[in-house]
């Protein structure tokens, strides 16, 4: 039954297939650089399994154990997910014992599969959720590992490596633009982060941004939410 | 770091990444009506957090001090170029990530 849904579940997961299989690698690599092998990597990717925060990461790890700035970084960096996750109440109800791993396992790219696509026809819903879910870490950590394996064997240049992340957001954010029919949020989002970061510099401006963004989003509901999830 | 302040950083990033995705879920357990206000949250913030990840990614390119924040500018460039055109994620990250290691390697 459950192997019906994986046959079901695995040509729709191909896209996050590529992406964190290069990704993944990319973090292994970066994680080889700094001095950090197979056992570590193979650990983050499996158990914290969120790609930016872990990219994210690499800089605290080489900046020095502070386990207070540690926690808020991945506070800040992963709030995103809490606006995901309210909108998979619905779908994960239900769930039976499978559903902490799925809440686990809600990354950006499983939650859009989940999004796009329902069960075909035939396959347990259920199962559905739970393969491409299962699919998708076992991609992440696949991807880990091999990186971490290559990164020793690689003779080139890694500078400039992490700007993956960089590029990973502005495909997001390009994807986001291309098909919403309200770019305020977005825009305001762009705004908000350089005010802040203007005013309170690279190391402190997080948590200024998040407040002037739930702030504006509180006060500015009717030109927000106006067509707000509609796509063009 | 220490072999042990090494796993608590693991740990904690951990932990705190699993509550990020749980609390929606202890907040408004099955069977719980979601506020109104709640579902226009999650409705609306993914895009200017979205926004957010990327100028934190570009918090430390300094504009006054050579290469200026050219390669970064260049590569954001060549991925909306060539993402607009193909609109195929993985090749977008890849050339442009390409893109950013040689401009970097060869100017900075």
């Amino acid at each position: 039954m459950f192997g019906r849904a994986l046959k079901a579940a695995w040509p729709l997961t191909i896209p996050v297939l590529t992406g964190y299989l290069v990704l993944g690698a990319a973090y292994g690599v970066l994680m080889d650089s700094i001095g950090y092998g197979l056992g570590w990597t193979f650990l983050a990717s499996l158990t914290t399994y969120a790609g930016s925060m872990q990219f994210v990461a690499v800089s605290l790890l080489a900046a020095g154990f502070n386990p207070v700035n540690t926690a808020v970084m991945t506070l800040m960096v992963n709030a995103r997910h809490i606006f995901y996750g309210l909108s998979m109440l619905g779908r994960f109800e239900g769930m039976g014992r499978a559903k902490a791993y799925l809440i686990f396992g809600l990354t950006d790219e499983t939650f859009s599969v989940l999004s796009a696509h329902e069960a075909p026809e035939g396959i347990d819903k259920r199962s559905f959720v739970l393969a491409v879910t299962l699919l998708d870490h076992f991609y992440w950590v696949s991807g880990g590992v091999i990186g971490s394996l290559l990164g020793g064997a690689l003779e080139i240049s890694t500078q400039g490596l992490e700007f993956v992340l960089t590029a990973l957001f502005t495909v997001i954010f390009l994807d986001q633009w291309r098909i919403v029919a309200n770019r305020l949020p977005a825009l305001m989002g762009i705004f908000a982060s350089l005010m802040a970061l203007w005013v309170f510099g690279p190391s402190n401006f997080i948590i200024p941004t998040l407040l002037i963004i739930l702030g504006s989003v509180a006060a500015g509901r009717k030109l927000l939410d106006r067509k707000a999830g509609e796509l063009l | 770091m220490t072999f042990w302040q090494t796993l608590i950083f693991f740990v904690i990033m951990s932990m705190v990444t699993a509550f990020t995705r749980f609390l929606p879920f202890l907040l408004f357990p099955d069977g719980k009506k979601t506020p109104e206000f709640v579902k226009y949250l999650g409705r609306v913030l993914p895009y200017p957090i979205i926004g957010m990840l990327v100028v934190y990614c570009l918090k430390d390119v300094s504009l006054s001090s050579w290469p200026h924040g050219f390669p970064e500018a260049g590569a954001i460039i060549v991925i909306a170029v060539i993402h607009s055109w193909k609109r195929n994620a993985l090749l977008s990250i890849g050339v442009g990530t390409l893109f950013y290691m040689v401009l970097l390697q060869m100017f900075a």
